[in-house]
């Protein structure tokens, strides 16, 4: 690219006008979208990408944070397909849902498109979206039996789509042959496109206005600035290696714990994450591969120093230490439907690390689990209906305040869909819809309460889960305290039952008018938790929130009957304690 | 129908209360800007008011009002207690599980009714409509005693589904005014029955949170106007740009949300409108803040809703205005990554940029405009300072822009103005390129104290056509108050095929809407030209999760009693409206894929008489008496001698070559070098390229 540098303020306006792209593709998307997981909760993601290497030089202010991070892999995947087989040209389009190529699972279907300038490449555009239903055992994918990814779906290698303009009728049948919602999936793909065509006639009219050179050097400027910016992060971080590690309830497979280990070492304004001491690869679905374990250290960073832009410019201080094969480097044909759970965990394991090396910037661990349900039945017509969501919990507390409750998660920006759309699309009655009592990690500032969902069903149903969070709790930092774990469990008439794998299960039989319950982990506290202040403790209690056992045993205040603070009472008691 | 008589728009700001006189036997209009007194408002209100004469010499008063919008931000709204069913207690506080920012995860949510304010009763309504748990009257009443022994001030109740059969609500409602003391109580479908229950739930519960704020707010201005013998009509600008009578924002106070904004815009399009520019983009600089809105063919666009802050929405239709953080407070600084940056943080008007001498020492976009000489150091704004500190504001940008980026002062200051143009432009991009309209159609109209200092880069930045700064940019507001339409809108969801419709009962819903709206726009009572009625049918692709706005080309035939009417609707004609909006909005059309109606929407608008604009023109003057001088003013790198002109003194006709200044008691437009300006018949200011 060209070595001019541009005055400052150009840079500004550029940084303005392309992120703006990027919205407005993202914008396009959501709602033109058919699925929910795309259109709600906006499990997607557009940017602009570098023509050789595929980094990442552009993103929108939205976007689902994971594939912020994973996009770039996407795009070097199909650089990496044209360096072998040549004959890229102008309107060509890719599509592919490879994950170890790529990274993510295989609902996530991304397609790229080279942008031409005076015939030869000048970036790559591409736009990457979940689907709903691409086969598998599980509708909707999330197979928590799948040992291979043969029982998750189809597996579709970077292809052309589209050739020089013309449309592979071939391609849309061979995707339409193998989903059960093929016209849930037509209508997202057509909405990708519609995405991708706006992106394309925004950014080539952006190049009429200020000639190629110009926002080539800009892209140039970006990456460095965005380097610069997080070197400085770094370099304040005092030097040293910080560990940490969580663990997963099992694979789904087998009942063992897995493993996410971190040893970081800050050195000067460089960073090394090496995870070498995590678990090797498993038999169940909760593989990574390493383009995925990098995209979500890159969404915990960005999470810890918001400041930084997000290109490719901000890992380039960082290095890693993946082992090839382990369950954080796993390849093909290991299944990999869960990653969700694995990335979660990855980036509380980022964030209790650092942590250590800066109490002040710490974050609770969020409540990790995304706990996607799916339940299934057929109306009194005969036709299915497939109910699919991923529900909330709490985030962490921070110096700054007490975690959000009922969040969505640190990788996606995703919002819930309301019950009534639930309720007029599918045959369920949702009976209960609540903050969950003491479910928060205890702190100065404690975490953000998790939720109570229970839903009803009205015709015969069978259900899946894939969730986490069942026998490790999310952490507390800087001497605050775990939150609740994840429960899930169901009535009918048979009575009560809960997954023997704590956290996964699939074909559970439920009759009409049996019920699902689950109960999500909150965040996890910051700073120990007898500091808190008695007023938010005894509001805490009032709200129902807190529990007034909670309140004396773990936060050391003494409420009256009334409900206020004892204050003399409460002293004593953090007194006592201190000794 | 009846004339205009004279009537009073009336626009209370933070600092300024500005009204609009309009005598339309006459022609004549007067303006005046008295101090406002936050708390007191009614003092202010009257003593502008007072400025006209004896106030039982008005038939009207518009008010545009801030006083709900305030009361949200600063969190200062009533207590209110919620009675919802037994299960979703929390609706309001998940919100839809979302979160503040995309990245970073720290803040927490309080939402306007605590948890304990909040409580359930025993009853369900499924998504069909059908009851299966009838509402348990007497738990309501204990739960609104029980509230009201707690402190609540207003009640509002929200049942799940209750907008496909509202009768449980109507029951838990009838059965808590038994015990509810005060007129501060309703229920969500009522006032939003539409789908979705969060929005529902927020909306449900802000009104209600407003409904003694706005309702005590609106009885100190009447009782104020009944001491002076007012007694004519008193009505509030709404968000949605129409006017509604005060029993109608009492009742429905959410919809003032937007009020004071949304009557700029009102103005701003008529004014536009008849200048020759229907298609404008609005700019209000404020302090803090630069709102941008869009009117295409001379009709404002509306969106659906909007939120407040985090987790705060409010469901209704509202004029859109995009907010963004570039105001002349706005503090400009070099980030870590050494980029120049102007806002968020804004030094506000307390303590104010640093050419006040308030205490603020980081340089703002006001100063910059001061070090360049745009803006005259001599003669502030608003009257209140008798000079700005130029060195100051130079010393305090040299020192934070200018040695960071190894500039010196003046080119720093124009660093600053170029970043501040290229956010304004931004957003106006936003709301004109990036929704497909093409920019070279529009002109920016710029209103409040500042936006005309930016008018010029705004042409040449977004590619607009021309600047139209109105005669009196500080009292658009007010002027709108006068000028806009009773308008009253309704929702209603449906969740139907639109395959095989009924048209027949469809015609007869939305018959029966258009009676409802149209009975509270005629209790307004306020002189209308005639009615129109507007549907709208939010719709979508069957599978799909958003919906699409489709306008439906048919209004009320009226029946031969003036009553009963019809549509005329048919399936083929939604069927039609519905591919073209789409086709509008995407790409590509899925044929084959049936069509789903969601929602219908009713808008009903009183047309006013026509204000006749010509009566703001200037009259006499000449161009040579308008002149005041010259002054050194930086564009493009260098000092130019600069003619300055008194902008109110400019006759109609006259023309002016950048680069001069023209000033005015509340508002200073800067043409640049390229650029020239001239009066039009309207005494608008059109700034157009050389």
């Amino acid at each position: 690219m060209s070595g001019a540098t541009l005055d400052p303020v150009t840079l500004a306006v550029l940084k303005g006008r392309l992120e703006q792209i990027v919205d407005e593709m993202d914008a396009t998307l959501y709602r033109s979208a058919f699925n929910p997981t795309i259109a709600e909760a906006k499990d997607a993601c557009h940017g602009i990408y570098h023509p050789e290497t595929g980094d990442t030089l552009v993103q929108g202010s939205g976007g689902l944070p994971i594939f912020v991070g994973a996009m770039a892999f996407a795009v070097r995947a199909v650089i990496d397909k044209v360096a072998k087989d040549g004959g890229l040209q102008e309107g060509d389009t890719f599509v592919f849902n490879d994950p170890y190529d790529g990274g993510t699972h295989l609902n996530d279907f991304r397609l790229v498109r080279p942008i031409f300038r005076g015939g030869a490449l000048f970036c790559w555009m591409a736009s990457v979206g979940h689907w709903l239903d691409i086969g598998g055992n599980v509708p909707g994918g999330y197979n928590p039996k799948a040992v291979e990814s043969f029982q998750e779906g189809v597996r579709i290698p970077p292809v052309k789509l589209f050739s020089a303009g013309k449309l592979n009728e071939d391609i849309v049948g061979i995707l339409d042959a193998n989903s059960r919602l093929p016209m849930s999936n037509w209508g997202d793909l057509n909405a990708q496109l519609n995405a991708l065509d706006l992106g394309e006639r925004r950014l080539v009219s952006l190049l009429e206005d200020y000639g190629d050179g110009t926002i080539a050097t800009a892209f140039e400027a970006f990456s460095d600035r965005a380097e610069a910016m997080m070197r400085a992060a770094i370099r304040a971080i005092p030097d040293g290696v910080y560990s940490f590690e969580d663990v997963l309830d099992n694979d789904g497979i087998t009942d063992d714990m897995l493993t996410v280990a971190l040893d970081a070492t800050i050195a000067g304004d460089t960073m090394r994450l090496d995870f070498s001491r995590s678990s090797g690869a498993c038999q169940g679905p909760i593989n990574i591969s390493r383009s995925t374990t990098i995209a979500a250290c890159y969404v915990a960073l960005k999470h810890i120093f918001t400041d930084v832009p997000a290109n490719a410019g901000c890992l380039r201080p960082i290095s890693f230490e993946i082992v090839d094969g382990s369950l954080l480097g796993a390849g093909p044909p290991k299944p990999v439907a869960g990653y969700t759970e694995t990335i979660l965990r990855l980036i509380g394991v980022v964030f209790g690390a650092l942590a250590k090396a800066d109490p002040d910037r710490a974050l609770g661990g969020p409540f990790g689990t995304i706990n996607a349900l799916s339940i299934a039945g057929h109306r009194t017509d005969g036709s299915r209906w497939v109910l699919f969501s991923f529900f909330g919990g709490g985030l962490g507390g921070s110096p700054e305040s007490d975690g959000l409750n009922h969040a969505n998660n640190p990788i996606s920006t995703a919002t819930i869909p309301p019950i009534e759309i639930l309720e007029a699309a599918y045959p369920v009655i949702f009976r209960q819809w609540a903050l969950r009592p003491d479910s928060a990690g205890a702190g100065t500032y404690r975490g953000g309460v998790g939720a109570i969902y229970e839903v009803e069903s009205m015709t015969d149903a069978d259900v899946s889960l894939l969730g986490e969070r069942g026998k490790a709790a999310p952490f507390g930092v800087a001497g605050g305290e775990a939150a609740a774990m994840n429960r899930f469990s169901w009535k009918s008439a048979a009575g009560e039952g809960t997954p023997p794998m704590v956290s996964k299960i699939t074909g559970v039989r439920l009759a009409k008018g049996g019920r699902v319950r689950l109960e999500t982990p909150g965040g996890g506290g910051w700073g120990d938790p007898r500091r808190r202040d008695p007023q938010r403790v005894a509001r805490d209690v009032r709200l129902g929130f807190v529990s007034e056992g909670v309140a004396r045993d773990t936060y050391a205040v003494a409420l009256a009957a009334d409900g206020s603070v004892d204050a003399a009472a409460t002293e004593r008691l953090r007194n006592e304690e201190a000794l | 129908m009846s004339a205009l008589g004279t009537i009073v728009g009336v626009d209370v700001g933070g600092t300024f209360t500005d009204l609009f006189y309009f005598d339309e036997a006459a022609r004549a209009f007067r303006t005046a800007k008295v101090p406002s007194n936050r708390g007191d408002e009614a003092a202010g209100f009257l003593d502008g008011l007072k400025t006209f004469g004896a106030l039982s010499a008005l038939d009207s008063i518009v008010h545009g009002t801030t006083v709900g919008t305030n009361a949200l931000l600063e969190r200062k709204g009533a207590k209110v207690g919620l009675i919802t069913t037994e299960g979703f207690r929390d609706v309001l506080e998940m919100r839809r599980r979302d979160r503040r920012h995309t990245w970073g995860l720290s803040g927490d949510f309080v939402p306007v009714v605590e948890r304990d304010f909040r409580v359930e009763v025993p009853e369900r309504t499924l998504a069909s409509g059908d009851i299966l748990t009838p509402v348990d009257v007497e738990a309501v009443k204990r739960a609104a005693e029980a509230l009201l022994a707690k402190g609540a001030e207003a009640l509002a109740i929200v049942f799940v589904n209750a907008y496909a059969n509202s009768a449980n609500e109507e029951v838990a409602l009838a059965a808590a005014s038994t015990v509810w003391p005060n007129d501060h109580i309703g229920c969500s479908s009522a006032i939003l029955p539409e789908i979705r229950e969060f929005e529902r739930t927020s909306t449900t519960a802000l009104n209600a949170y407003l409904q003694p704020v706005v309702g005590s707010y609106l009885a100190k201005l009447e009782a104020a106007l009944d001491s002076e013998a007012f007694a004519g009509r008193f009505h509030i600008v709404q968000s949605n740009g129409g006017v509604m009578s005060t029993e109608t924002a009492r009742r429905l106070p959410a919809r003032t949300a937007l009020s004071g904004p949304a009557a700029g815009v009102i103005a701003a399009a008529a004014i536009s409108e008849a200048a020759g520019f229907p298609d404008v983009i609005t700019g209000d600089l404020g302090g803090t803040s630069f709102d941008v809105s869009l009117i295409v063919g001379g009709k404002t666009a509306l969106a659906a809703q909007t939120t407040v802050d985090f987790g705060l929405v409010i469901r209704n239709p509202m004029i859109e205005i995009t907010t963004i953080g570039a105001g002349g407070g706005s503090i400009a600084h070099v980030d870590a990554g050494g980029l120049l940056q102007v806002g968020p943080e804004s030094a506000g008007s307390r303590p104010g940029p640093v050419c006040y001498g308030a205490g603020n020492d980081r340089p703002t976009l006001t100063d910059a405009n001061v070090v360049l000489g745009r803006i005259n150091a001599d003669k502030p704004i608003g009257g209140k300072l008798a000079r700005l500190d130029v060195e100051a504001a130079k010393a305090a940008i040299l020192k934070h822009v200018g040695e960071p980026l190894g500039l010196d002062a003046m080119q720093a200051a124009e660093a600053i103005v170029r970043i501040a143009d290229s956010k304004m432009a931004g957003a106006i991009r936003l709301m004109s390129i990036e929704r497909g309209h093409d920019p070279s159609r529009f002109a920016a109209v710029p209103f409040g104290g500042g936006g005309a200092l930016h008018a010029g880069a705004l042409i040449k930045d977004v590619g607009l056509k021309a600047a139209l700064v109105p005669r009196y940019p500080g009292v658009t507001s007010a002027l709108g108050c006068v000028i806009a339409d009773i308008r009253h809108d309704q929702v209603q969801t449906l969740n139907l095929f639109l395959d095989g419709i009924d048209a027949t009962a469809l015609d007869r819903r939305m018959v029966e809407e258009a009676e409802k709206a149209k009975a509270v726009v005629e209790n307004a009572h306020l002189a209308v030209e005639r009615i129109d009625v507007l549907f709208e049918l939010d719709m979508h692709y069957v599978g799909q999760t958003h919906t699409l706005a489709v306008p439906l080309p048919v209004t009320v035939t009226e029946g031969s009693t003036g009553i009963g009417g019809s549509t005329g609707i048919t399936e083929a004609m939604i069927a039609d409206a519905f591919e073209r909006a789409y086709q509008a909005s995407f790409s590509r059309l899925l044929k084959g894929v049936p069509m789903r109606i969601v929602n219908l929407r009713t808008a009903v608008i009183g047309v006013r008489p026509s204000f006749d604009l010509a009566a703001l023109a200037p009259q006499g003057g000449t161009v040579e008496g308008a002149r005041t001088g010259t002054r050194p003013v930086w564009f493009g790198g260098a000092f130019h001698d600069t003619a300055i002109y008194a902008r109110l003194e400019l006759p109609v006709g006259a023309e002016v070559e950048g680069p001069a200044i023209l000033e005015q008691p509340d508002a200073t437009t800067v043409v640049d070098l390229d650029l020239k300006a001239r009066i039009d018949a309207f005494g608008n200011l059109i700034v157009e390229r050389k």
